[in-house]
Order: structure tokens, then sequence, then C-alpha cells
């Protein structure tokens, strides 16, 4: 028997949700008891299992386990003062019970919860997500770091820094009324879409974790959709969004672990099925009648799942990018908005939107511009792509534009 | 950078043009748009519906309007960042309102809220 397997596979889907419960239970004061307890939890698998055996059903051991570690640590510890004592007048405090509700909907419910506490303004946006890797997937902080490109240290300095400014600010583990849910979910869904992107664009080389990450920004965001007062058409938009860009997946990158560039991408590998799945939610996110930023990118990203180019199709990116840059600029907006401008009006007008663009500390404007110029002055061509080596900075992309430099 | 409006004037607003040209003129509108959007230069704007409209004049006589009497009216406007008055002309000249024969882009530049200027 694959103990360490079992146990790893548990370890992802168990640890989650038993600190989500007791960090719910517990208050935001206890994050940290809560994350000791739910990984003493998993020590005592480590410890039992393999000499008496697997239990017959070892996520119901785990919850006993995890149960019995928080009551003795409430009753034995600072918690009961802090949570108890004051309150109590004359009653025994053996005779106090404590009930830790581990049934699938307290489960949900407290996750959810979590995701709205951690998704707080008072904290960074890098906080936000690594507390999110390690209450609400079960990351380990090596792992995080690994994603992040940074250390264990910086990581856990990161963490800590963020579990103080949510204790200092009382932030409440609570569920927002219905009236600010559409104010707070914003914020919530920038951390989850930052969240996929950390994975779909991460430099890390570990394309398990890479995938990993994709995957639990989705289920996270499946579970705001799976409560009814969170299913809003916004939040379908973005997993539509995350659907459709995950389809590329195997496509993106090939054995040697360099990116293949969207043209050149082998489509039968494109996942039909997330496509689909894209395709639904997309649908879903249309009721309703405001327009964000995720509705156009998910729109943009469905567009990218029909390899054929028409004229239709460039010309709806276009009119995309248009709207989705009046909502919101960002640098690689507006480029990718002048390959439309090419696709759609040919590389001599692109390179005029171009020019105006004046990006230029950021090396995909310059190969932008050597692509643009390609076919009408290699020379130019040339330089801009020499000027895109300079300033890239991973090897990865170093690679690409060298590659259009040697095919001129 | 300063903030500068350009305002769409049309020279005769009663012209009914057809479906399919106004989708055209908003596609238009919308990449000239992208385009200043596309340097991080729009700052905001909206067109201005004629439906319900209504002019207040002196002694509050309120006319429905602007129909008619008023040679040229004002179809819409943007906002935009620029250095000079002329780079912001310069945004103006893409306007595809300019297509109309007559037709004209006023630009100004907006008054900073610090009393002085």
């Amino acid at each position: 028997m694959q103990n360490q397997e079992l146990i790893d596979h548990l370890f992802r889907t168990e640890f989650r949700k038993i600190t989500a419960v007791l960090c719910k239970y517990l208050g935001i004061d206890h994050i940290d008891i809560a994350e000791d307890i739910a990984g003493e939890t998993f020590l005592s698998a480590l410890e039992t299992w393999p000499y008496k055996g697997v239990p017959p059903n070892p996520s119901a051991w785990l919850y006993a386990v995890a149960k019995n570690k928080a009551k003795n640590h409430i009753i034995r510890g600072q918690i009961f003062a802090d949570k108890i004592e004051g309150t109590l007048t004359s009653s025994l405090p053996q005779e106090y019970e404590i009930e830790i509700d581990l049934s699938d909907q307290n489960i949900a419910d407290s996750q959810l919860q979590m995701l709205f506490a951690i998704c707080n303004p008072s904290i960074s946006v890098e906080a936000q997500t690594g507390l999110a890797l390690r209450i609400l997937c079960g990351f380990g902080i090596d792992e995080i770091a690994n994603a992040f490109l940074s250390n264990k240290e910086t990581i856990n300095k990161r963490l800590f820094r963020a579990k103080e400014k949510l204790r200092a600010e009382k932030i409440k583990i609570e569920f927002p009324p219905p009236t600010e849910i559409n104010k707070r979910i914003n914020a919530v869904l920038t951390t989850l879409y930052l969240l996929f992107n950390e994975g779909y664009y991460s430099e890390s080389q570990d394309s398990v974790l890479r995938k990993d990450l994709c995957l639990e920004a989705m289920r996270l965001t499946y579970m705001l959709i799976e409560n009814a007062q969170t299913n809003l058409p916004v939040v379908n938009a973005l997993l539509a969004l995350m659907c459709f860009h995950s389809s590329r997946f195997e496509a993106r990158k090939n054995a040697q672990g360099e990116i293949i560039l969207y043209d050149d991408q082998d489509e039968t590998l494109w996942d039909k099925s997330l496509i689909a799945k894209g395709a639904y939610y997309l649908n879903q996110a249309s009721q309703g009648n405001e327009i964000t930023k995720y509705h156009l990118e998910a729109n943009i990203a469905w567009w990218h799942t029909q390899k054929a180019d028409t004229p239709e199709k460039w010309e709806s990116i276009l009119h995309l990018f248009n709207q989705l840059l009046v909502i919101e600029y960002s640098p690689i907006a507006a480029l990718n908005r002048t390959y439309a401008v090419s696709k759609v009006r040919g590389n001599a007008a692109a390179i005029i939107e171009a020019e105006k663009l004046k990006l230029t500390d950021n090396h995909f404007y310059f190969t932008l511009l050597g692509e643009l110029y390609k076919e009408i002055d290699t020379q130019k061509a040339k330089q801009h792509f020499a000027q895109a080596l300079l300033l890239a900075k991973t090897s990865a992309d170093k690679q690409l534009i060298q590659q259009k430099i040697d095919k001129l | 950078m300063d903030e500068f409006i350009l305002i769409f004037r049309h020279e005769d607003g009663n012209k009914v043009a057809s479906p399919e040209q106004i989708q055209i003129w908003m596609k238009q509108t919308m990449d000239w748009i992208g385009g200043i959007a596309a340097q991080n230069k729009f700052v905001g704007g909206n067109g201005l519906s004629f439906d319900d409209a209504r002019i207040v004049k002196y002694n509050s006589v309120v006319t429905n309007g602007p129909f008619g009497e008023i040679k040229e009216t004002i179809g819409g406007y943007i906002i935009v960042k620029a250095e000079s008055a002329d780079e912001a002309a310069e945004f103006a000249k893409g306007c595809p309102v300019l297509q109309g024969d007559g037709n004209s882009v006023e630009v100004r530049k907006l008054a900073k809220r610090d009393g002085v200027h």
C-alpha cells in the first residue's frame, strides 16, 4: 500500500478543509493554531497508519483526530480564556460542549468565508494569494516559495505579516451581507485571477506545480459559483476565462519546457472539454447587464479557441480590446490591441499605432515592432528584435527572440 | 499632463442615419477611442442622446430640443490626457465625426480645480 501517496492526496484535499473549519471556529486571531492542528493531524496519520494500517474511512479518521486535538487545545489553552472565560459566570468549563462541525456544508461555508476574509484590501495582493494557497489550497511553504520564485523565509515573513494585519484589523470570518457581496466580490476575483495567472505565466520550471495553481484558482472560483449568493455573472465570466486559457495548457510548452507561440501550437492538444465548459460559463455570464473586464477577456479567449484566421475573428478581437482598454489600461492589452490592428488593417497601419504606445522599457513592445516590420523593412525588424533581446529578462523570452532574429 | 475635452459638433443633428451606418460609426468611434486608450490617455466620455432633450431658456422657458432652431448640436465628448493642446488636437483629427461635412471637434483644456486656472 502506498501510504505516502494516499497521505499526499489526502493532504491536498483534507488539510485545507480542516484548516478552514478550524480558522472559522477559532477566529482570525488563531489562524496559526488552526494550521498547526491540521498539520499535527497529518503527522499523527504518518505516525500510526504505517503500523496500524490505514483506517477504513481515512477522511473521517482525520476529522476525528483534528476535532480531538482542537478540543484539547481549547480546553487547556489560551483560546479558552479568550473565548469562554470572560463570558462564563458560574458554569464549569468541563460542561462546555465544544462542537466542531466538519460537515460538507460547513466545510464549504467556512472555505468561502475564509476566502472573503483573506481577500481583504488591507493586505497586499501577494499576501492574499499566498494565504489563499496556504489556507484554502493546502500548499506547503516550499511550494508557495517555488511558485512565486522566492524563498521559504520571504514567504514565511510575508504570510506572518499578513496574519498579523488581519488580526490587527479584526477581520471577521463571515459571509458578507447580501448588499455588500457585489462590492467585496471584486477583491476576491482579483486574487483568484492573479492566482491563476501566477500558475499560467509563472517562470517556475515545475509544470505540475504551475498546473496545480491554475486548477486551485479554478476550484475556488467554482466554489463561488456553487453558492447561490455568489453565483454572479462576473464570477462565471472569470471561470470561463480560466477554462479557455487552461484548455491550451498542454500545447503551450514543448517537451523541453520551451514556450510554443499561439500560431505554432498543435491545436489537437487543446482540451475540447475545457473549451466546452468555458463556453457554458460564458453563456451563464451573459445574464445581466454588466460587462466587466472578465467578460471581455473571456470573449477574447474564446476567439482564441478558434484557430482559423477569419476577418470576423480579428475584427471582434480588436473591438473587444478597444472596450477592455477603455475599462482598464494595461500595457499588455495595448500591445495585443495593436497586434489585432495588424490583422485587421495590415502591418503598416499597425506600425503607426504601435509607435504611439512608446512602451520603450517593455521587450514585448520591441518584439511586436520587430514582427510588424518583418515584411516591410528587415533592417528595422532586426534593430527592434535586438532591442527586445536586451530588455528580455527570462531565458525563455530571450530564446524566443533569438529564434526570430535567426529566422530573418 | 493636462486634461482636454474633445467636443463633437454636428452641423445638423436632424439627419437620420441608417442603422447600418450608425453601426459603422460606432465601430469606428470605438476603435478611435481604443487607440487613445492604448496610449493610456483616455479619461472618459459619452455620447449625448437627442431623445427627450430639453432646452431651458431665459425666464425658465423650457422647450423640447435642440431641434430646428439650433443649427449646430453637440453629439458627444471624450476627455483625454495630453501634454499640450496640439497633442489633444492630434487625437481629435482621428475622430470619425469629422467624416461629416461641416462637423467639427472642439478641443478645450479642462480648468484645474485650484481656483487659479
